[in-house]
């Protein structure tokens, strides 16, 4: 049967008229942006004028002077004669530090755990539940506090450290082990691992290849020969760097341990912290995002006789993640947001970085100011990049 | 509770962040605090939430303390009753904002005077009520005996003090590289040192007494090394822009000294009244009147005594001999027994 086309709709009035519903939406837009940007200078204004009245400093002058304080751990070295500017970079790289590494772990346990709560495994289900339940519905603060108490009570204390491994110490002050040091020769090993990497990978699409002509498909042994690839291509780059290898080591003195790299309970809390609780909610979003996978792809799976492990990574997982990422996104942007509690646990972040210099300069408005721009910035880079990754998992059209 | 409490002290730094944006800006004048104070019948005061000997709360509600002993002193002089005070308990990041808000007319939380707060932070320190310097507090297990021996050691620091300058500062000069561990909380810093975590625990020697007196299982577990890094001249502090008000506090801290020296205390202060010194005639009010020019009443000083003492009394109640924190008197003793107590005469 065919549809009668619709009657074309009236031609819209663009007179200048209070009738022209279009030109009396210009005018509530126009009213709507002057009242904001009213309401907005009479507020900055004010607070310029209080702080006049009241002797209050202001200004971003602060960010070159010397820092002076010292912070605990940091990516690169940080001296507190450099200026307020690195000092921030330091806490911009703690927080980084955290939320990667954390980002990364969170998914992985998360999708075990996600796919565990479909488990035909009735034990193995309940222990996913729980976690799930527990880690949703309980605070995250508190969640760290446990993890802190639980680390700092726990860890040989800092005089008696426990050497698992010689130049190994583990104690109240963390991991300490020994650490390559840093030299310019290391750029060589650096371009190695990244040549490495790249020739990884096409090992590995080569073996795509290979299967799409011949239906040879061998996993196991395509990446065990890639990861020797890397190996070798990175041990030519550290050769041709001239082979540096002074390596700082831990030392025990008269009173604790010192040199070498750590990984300190500060940041190990706030690792485990937001790892754990990010988890519970990734696993959800990965149980819905499978289910959300119609029935009778799993029914078709089963009469092809594909193994569980093949069905999940080649039919179900392909599927859901058109439904997973974008939750998947939120739950990445909340992770990098709660690493804010850091400070609650002493770890020197963003917020606790910023709250230092707040008190030393006494800029309260530029310094939280900072603060949120970069946090701002984080999460608008977080969500650019997982659109692109979107836009790649979901479905084509052709 | 201490979570609760430190949760709940959050909103309170964006509160005054927000005051500051949205109070009416209206050019300072003279007096607008002590008219303030007057017409709610009320002196906001911000203190340490728990610092025993220098601020804190029993069950009851009831603060006592040297820092609360100055608010005290000011609410019986403006206001007649030393009762009217309503406690603000700040942490130290909180603490300056609150003041610039207008959420507080006295900051007494064991403040460090420096350069950098008195000049830039828009507000005025009135004197010093304790002279200060930071120590460390170590276990006494370690073999840690001076704070020369602090060789890469990590130190639990709370975020928001000159402490943290002041332990680079040491630590670069004498090569230390020590490790700040930073917290945002004073219950934090204290629960992250006695677990272990940190070898050394540094703030105001004064800071460290009463930290380990109320936290420690067994206080004589910690020794508190007898280096003392820096100066930590410790005093309330007023908001700027209200000289009035400012000078109202100063002279009520100068009259409290200068009262330990003429021998005014809390018991005989009704007695001083008839007595013949000019000083002490002066100070209580019996001969000129000192008060009109402070916009007071000529029984200003009088009523900050008989409230709480002395200074001498103050120090020896909260901090002293008979507290259990049992500071010695120290520097904090009279200009002519070997102290830096001196207050411009009352005259």
């Amino acid at each position: 049967m065919m549809i009668p086309p619709a009657p074309p709709p009236p031609p819209r009035s663009r007179a200048w008229s209070w009738r022209s519903q279009s030109f009396r939406g210009l005018v509530y837009q126009i009213l709507t942006i002057l009242l904001l940007v009213l309401a907005v200078s009479y507020l900055l204004s004010n607070t310029f004028a209080n702080m006049r009245t009241r002797g209050i400093q202001s200004g971003f002058d602060f960010f070159l002077q010397p820092a002076g304080f010292a912070i605990g751990e940091s990516l690169f070295e940080f001296d507190s004669s450099q200026g307020y500017w690195v000092a921030y970079l330091v806490g911009l790289s703690n927080t980084l530090r955290v939320a990667l590494v954390g980002i990364v772990l969170a998914t992985v346990l998360g999708t075990l755990i996600g796919i565990g709560r479909l488990s035909n495994n009735m034990l193995v289900r309940g222990l996913c539940t729980v976690h799930v339940e527990v880690t949703r519905n309980v605070p995250l603060l508190l969640q760290l506090f446990m993890w802190y108490f639980a680390m700092t009570e726990l860890l040989p204390t800092i005089e008696e450290p426990f050497k698992p491994l010689a130049s190994v110490f583990l104690s109240k002050n963390g991991l300490q082990y020994p650490l390559p040091e840093w030299s310019t020769g290391h750029w060589g090993t650096v371009v190695g691992l990244l040549s490495g990497a790249v020739a990884w990978r096409f090992w590995a699409s080569r073996a795509i290849r290979q299967f799409e002509i011949t239906g040879q498909y061998h996993p196991a042994r395509t990446h065990l020969i890639g990861l020797g690839i890397l190996l070798a291509v990175t041990a030519v780059g550290w050769l041709a760097g001239g082979a540096p290898g002074e390596v700082s080591i831990p030392e025990a003195t008269e009173i604790n341990v010192i040199g070498g790299g750590s990984v300190t309970p500060e940041y190990l809390t706030l690792l485990i912290g937001l790892t754990v609780y990010t988890s519970g909610y990734i696993a959800e979003v990965v149980r819905s995002g499978i289910q959300s996978v119609a029935y009778g792809q799993h029914e078709a799976a089963v009469a092809l006789g594909l193994p569980r492990s093949a069905e999940l990574r080649l039919v179900q997982l392909p599927q859901a993640l058109r439904v997973i990422v974008p939750p998947l996104t939120s739950q990445y942007l909340n992770l990098t947001k709660n690493s804010s509690l850091a400070v609650a646990v002493g770890y020197p972040d963003l917020v606790s970085i910023g709250s230092t210099a707040l008190n030393q300069t006494g800029r309260a408005i530029e310094c939280i100011a900072v603060v949120m721009l970069c946090y701002l910035s984080l999460s608008l880079l977080t969500s650019a990049l997982m659109n692109i990754y979107n836009r790649r998992v979901q479905i084509k059209d052709r | 509770m201490k979570i609760v409490r430190s949760l709940i002290q959050r909103p309170l730094l964006a509160a005054s962040l927000l005051a500051l944006m949205g109070s009416v800006a209206t050019p300072a004048f003279a007096g607008k605090t002590l008219d303030a104070i007057k017409s709610r019948g009320m002196l906001n005061c911000g203190v340490n939430p728990s610092l025993p000997g220098f601020a804190a709360a029993d069950s009851q509600g009831n603060w006592t303390g040297l820092d609360v002993d100055v608010c005290k002193a000011v609410a019986a002089t403006v206001l007649n009753d030393a009762a009217k005070v309503k406690w603000t308990p700040l942490n130290a990041t909180q603490r300056f904002a609150v003041l610039q808000a207008g959420e507080i007319d006295i900051l007494s939380r064991n403040t460090t005077w420096t350069l950098n707060r008195d000049a830039s932070l828009g507000l005025h320190f009135t004197g010093t009520t304790y002279y200060d310097g930071q120590g460390f507090m170590v276990t006494k297990k370690s073999k840690i005996t001076s704070a020369k021996s602090l060789k890469g050691a990590t130190v639990c620091v709370q975020s928001g003090t000159t402490t943290e300058k002041n332990l680079n500062d040491y630590s670069k000069v004498n090569k230390l590289n020590i490790k700040p561990v930073v917290f945002d909380t004073q219950e934090a810093t204290n629960k992250a040192y006695f677990a272990g975590r940190c070898q050394a625990y540094t703030t105001d020697a004064s800071g460290l007494a009463s930290v380990r007196n109320k936290e420690a299982t067994n206080p004589d577990d910690h020794v508190i090394l007898a280096d003392l890094i820096s100066k930590e001249p410790l005093g309330p502090s007023v908001r700027r822009g209200d000289d009035e008000f400012f000078a109202i506090v100063k002279w009520v801290v100068y009259a409290l000294i200068e009262a330990e020296e003429y021998g005014i205390t809390q018991a005989n202060v009704d007695q001083m009244k008839s007595s013949t010194d000019p000083v002490v005639q002066r100070i209580l009010g019996t001969s000129e009147d000192t008060g009109k020019l402070l916009g007071l009443d000529k029984e200003w000083a009088y009523r900050a005594i008989k409230a709480v003492g002395n200074y001498g009394e103050m120090f020896e109640r909260n901090v002293g001999p008979k507290s259990t924190l049992k500071l010695p008197r120290g520097l904090n003793n009279q200009w002519n027994k070997g102290g830096l107590m001196y207050a411009p005469p009352v005259r």
